[in-house]
């Protein structure tokens, strides 16, 4: 990042750039993890509605066996990362920061690991995309970069707005993390073929890979293995804290802006990350489910940082013992340590968004105490969504949540620049997840109340349509009884059905 | 023209109903918490204002002056400038409803505003013709708006400051509100032609 | 002195009549803040703030004669926007909100009696004579009424729990203590 580059504006003027802390890591080489003795998967891990369960206790699944079926429009399966036995199905810690219980299966590793049939494509090009859209779906895969969103649905997304562009997203440019670096250096030629797939599936006619420039070797062997292929293009970006963020990405590749409220298909690109590249192309080339990921396992708590394999499911503290326990961790972050969230305890599993573990050290997980906000504007500059982090923070500090939400709140990514750069040290990031979880609380709240007044409204109507009808009903009795004794009187047998039709054409109307 | 110009310029500014004659300031700190409440209050107050200086002027030149009775001067014109307020309201809560719900509870407030009253009084003792007091009305009136909504709008930004518990509340608008006061004071260096003096006013060059 | 109290009497029945005249010409049907109110209010009916239905305790709260915190199903939300739409002051404390709760039926005491259906104000139990009776989840408001309807005790309130996918972030306390309001 040299003067000339912030002068001829080539740099970004959003965003931070933190010490990346991705070596050693980065370049130790990557290792699978011993099979643990027990894998819990939780139902959802990922955007949208659970998982449902379609196995018993007790029985017995292989690899890749489905063990829950996608439940609703969004929502995604979830198979059985190891051979084994179902030993549990219920309430586990969740992999989130509230610490509240999440449905989960339990495996019980019977220590074989054997596959399931599988059915890999020999050419998946030649397949139909909807095909491809419906492999990728029923293989579990979303999003490997965080966001976890359903891929397949994405790749539908995609077709229908006639998406041109495909972006591949090998920012990573958390801190620690080096997990998609990893992959790009180790199994590019996946990756490229994957991209290749996703291509085909939403019939993009090109691709764009960016890559951090401080990932060299990434760079050089993503080059290599999309050489033979004109369409595919591997682009160097600036190392800058969120390049990795899919709106800030696509700025810098093709120059188009995503307008707020609207997502990226609407400019006509589509982001994919390296990982959930390498995961379609292993769905549809091996016919292998998501089972398993690579997590970087960082920190100064750990001995031997790294990048391991490890299947969905794995309990956090079988990944620390394996890389390694220096001292007792301050903190445990899952993900990155700008969006990560920070586990309540070391038994929660990883999940398929999990893509590091971090273990800090109590040096690195050192907080300084808040202080008055001093009016710098640090963050406005580092925002990179040109928000005004400062003024929400004060709104919804003083409780003006409509305030805030009136400065875009909703166009906050929650990256965390505007934390990191505050020289008091001010939880702003902290500030907009409450706001924005609090506004969409009362938004339910709203559609709550609608359907009430619905409801009570209905049963409005329904009690009058029933007082009605009894009316109808006691005057039709009272006059069949006047025409019985009418007809007494008179010595003719009643005519039943003209005083029938009356009252079945009022209720009519 | 130039001189109703300046006329206008000198009563919204340099005299200001609010910050130098230290008109109307129980509105200034009562509402004023909110920019939208602010100018629905001026937006009133600047109507009342300048239909209790016709109405008063009438008043003054055809029925006090011809038959003596300065002495009831004070006395007549609140009972005119009440009747003006609670005409007003019924006005506009009939034709504009809108607007009604909008200034809510301050139309009636005004009544008892002391800028209204004060502007009249003022416009009567400088026997002023009937434009040149129109137009001194709506001035301070403008002046009076202009003052609400800077100051709600200050307010609205002190809602957000961290301010000290001690000084919290009441006592930092005040504060504000002599800033504000002192800020105004700065006009008083503004000179006009000869022309102007026909305000009146002791602040006037 | 004559010509002052005859001048002012003259002065203010000539207004008077004329703004009698005005109130006449100008009057207006209705209060549009009832209306208002009973937008904000829940609309379920369901009677636990001892009004006959919601546009009855809105036109109470609109002439003043109830307080803004009446409505438990509405809780400290509602009290807060009635507050703001009236302007005055509550305290928010004084206000019990237990948070969202829905009523539950205990199926092994519960006899089919019908009662507690017929009470419903969005029709959210299900269930018929000598049949075992079921709330919706979805429809149920957590009003109350049904619970002392039943003979059996079979119904009783839940606190709905927090879940992952409802929790909220807590508000960051970083106030100095100086700067306490």
């Amino acid at each position: 990042m040299g003067i000339l580059e912030k002068i001829l504006g080539r740099h970004p003027h959003w965003g931070v750039h933190p010490d990346d802390h991705k070596r050693p890591a980065a370049d130790a080489p990557l290792r699978s993890l011993p099979l643990p003795e027990v894998l819990r998967v939780p139902l959802q891990q990922h955007v949208g509605s659970p998982a449902r369960p379609v196995v018993l206790v007790g029985e017995r699944v292989l690899k890749g066996d489905l063990i829950a079926e996608p439940n609703g429009n969004i929502s995604a399966p979830v198979h059985a990362p190891t051979s084994g036995r179902i030993s549990a199905i219920g309430e586990i810690t969740a992999p989130h920061p509230s610490g509240l219980p999440q449905l989960a299966i339990t495996i019980t590793a019977d220590g074989a690991d054997t596959w399931c049939e599988r059915q890999p494509v020999a050419d998946p090009l030649a397949l139909a995309p909807e095909e491809i859209s419906r492999r990728t779906a029923a293989a579990g895969v979303v999003g490997l970069g965080g966001a976890t969103f359903p891929a397949a649905v994405k790749f539908n997304l995609g077709r229908r707005l006639r998406v041109g562009t495909l972006i591949v997203n090998g920012g990573e440019c958390e801190p620690y993390l080096s997990a998609d670096d990893r992959i790009m250096r180790d199994r590019a030629t996946e990756v490229v073929d994957g991209l290749r797939i996703v291509m085909h599936a939403i019939g993009a006619r090109e691709a764009l890979v960016g890559i951090e420039d401080n990932k060299p070797q990434a760079i050089t062997a993503m080059r290599a293995a999309a050489a033979a292929f004109g369409h595919v293009q591997v682009r160097v970006v600036p190392a800058r804290y969120p390049m990795g963020s899919d709106k800030q990405l696509i700025q810098t590749l093709t120059g188009k802006e995503v307008p707020a409220d609207a997502r990226a298909a609407e400019v006509g690109v589509l982001v994919h990350n390296v990982s959930t590249c390498a995961a379609v192309h292993r769905a549809l080339r091996h016919g292998e489910p998501l089972v398993e990921r690579i997590v970087t396992l960082n920190g100064g708590a750990l001995t031997r940082p790294g990048n391991v394999l490890a299947p969905i499911g794995t309990p956090v503290v079988d990944l620390l013992r394996f890389a390694g326990i220096r001292e007792r961790p301050a903190r445990l972050i899952l993900g990155g340590p700008m969006m990560g969230i920070v586990l309540p305890h070391a038994r929660v599993p990883i999940v398929k968004g999990a893509s590091g573990v971090l273990a800090f050290d109590a040096a690195e997980a050192r907080t300084p105490a808040a202080g008055p906000c001093i009016r710098c504007g640090s963050c406005t500059r580092a925002c990179p969504m040109g928000l005004l982090p400062l003024e929400m923070a004060s709104r919804i500090d003083a409780d003006d949540l409509d305030g805030a939400a009136g400065l875009a709140l909703s166009d906050c990514i929650g990256c965390g620049c505007c934390t990191y750069v505050c020289p008091s040290h001010i939880p702003l990031v902290q500030y907009f997840s409450y706001a924005k979880g609090e506004l969409s609380t009362r938004e339910r709240n709203r559609l709550r109340e609608a359907a009430t007044r619905r409801l009570a409204e209905e049963r409005a109507a329904r009690l009058q349509r029933e007082a009605r009808e009894k009316a109808v009903a006691a005057a039709r009795r009272k006059a069949e009884r006047a025409a019985t004794k009418a007809a007494a009187g008179a010595g003719v047998p009643p005519l039943r059905e003209r005083v029938v039709v009356t009252p079945t054409s009022e209720t009519a109307t | 023209m130039t001189a109703y110009f300046l006329l206008l310029l000198t009563t919204a500014l340099v005299n200001n109903v609010v910050l130098v004659k230290f008109l109307g300031l129980c509105p200034f700190m009562g509402v004023s918490r909110n920019m939208d409440s602010a100018l629905g209050m001026g937006l009133a107050t600047t109507f009342v204002i300048t239909l209790a200086c016709a109405a008063t002027w009438m008043l003054e030149h055809w029925l006090l002056m011809p038959f003596d009775l300065g002495y009831l001067r004070i006395l007549s014109f609140i009972l005119v400038i009440a009747a003006t307020v609670q005409f007003v309201e019924m006005v506009v809560g009939k034709s504009a409803p809108a607007l009604y719900q909008a200034l809510g509870i301050y139309l009636p407030l005004i009544t008892t505003n002391c800028a209204v009253l004060g502007v009249a009084l003022l416009t009567a003792q400088e026997r002023m013709g009937f434009l040149q007091s129109l137009v001194y009305g709506f001035g301070s009136a403008l002046g009076f708006t202009l003052v609400l909504l800077v100051f709600a709008g200050l307010r609205e930004r002190l809602a957000l400051a961290r301010v000290p518990a001690a000084f919290a509340g009441a006592p930092v608008s005040f504060i504000l509100a002599s800033l504000l006061s002192l800020a105004f004071m700065g006009f008083a260096g503004l000179s006009f032609s000869q022309e102007t003096s026909s305000c009146g006013s002791p602040f006037c060059p | 002195m004559w010509l002052a109290v005859l001048s002012l009497t003259v002065l203010g029945t000539l207004l008077g009549l004329a703004l009698g005249v005005a109130a006449k010409y100008f009057h207006v049907d209705g209060n549009s803040l009832v209306a208002e109110i009973e937008a904000l209010m829940p609309g379920s009916n369901c009677g636990q703030c001892g009004f006959a239905g919601c546009p009855r305790a809105a036109a109470a709260i609109a002439e003043g004669s109830a307080p803004v915190t009446l409505c438990p199903p509405g809780g400290r939300a509602l009290a807060q926007a009635l507050a703001a739409k009236l302007g005055i002051r509550i305290d928010l404390d004084a206000v019990v909100d237990h948070g969202p709760q829905i009523a539950n039926v205990a199926e092994d005491i519960c006899i089919g009696c019908c009662r507690c259906s017929k009470v419903c104000p969005t029709d959210a139990i299900l269930g018929a004579a000598k049949q075992i009776h079921n709330v919706i989840r979805e429809a149920c408001t957590g009003c109350g009424n049904c619970i002392d309807r039943c003979p059996t005790e079979a119904l009783l309130l839940q606190t709905l729990p927090v879940t992952v996918q409802h929790w909220v972030w807590p508000k960051p306390a970083t106030t100095p203590a100086a700067f306490a309001a």
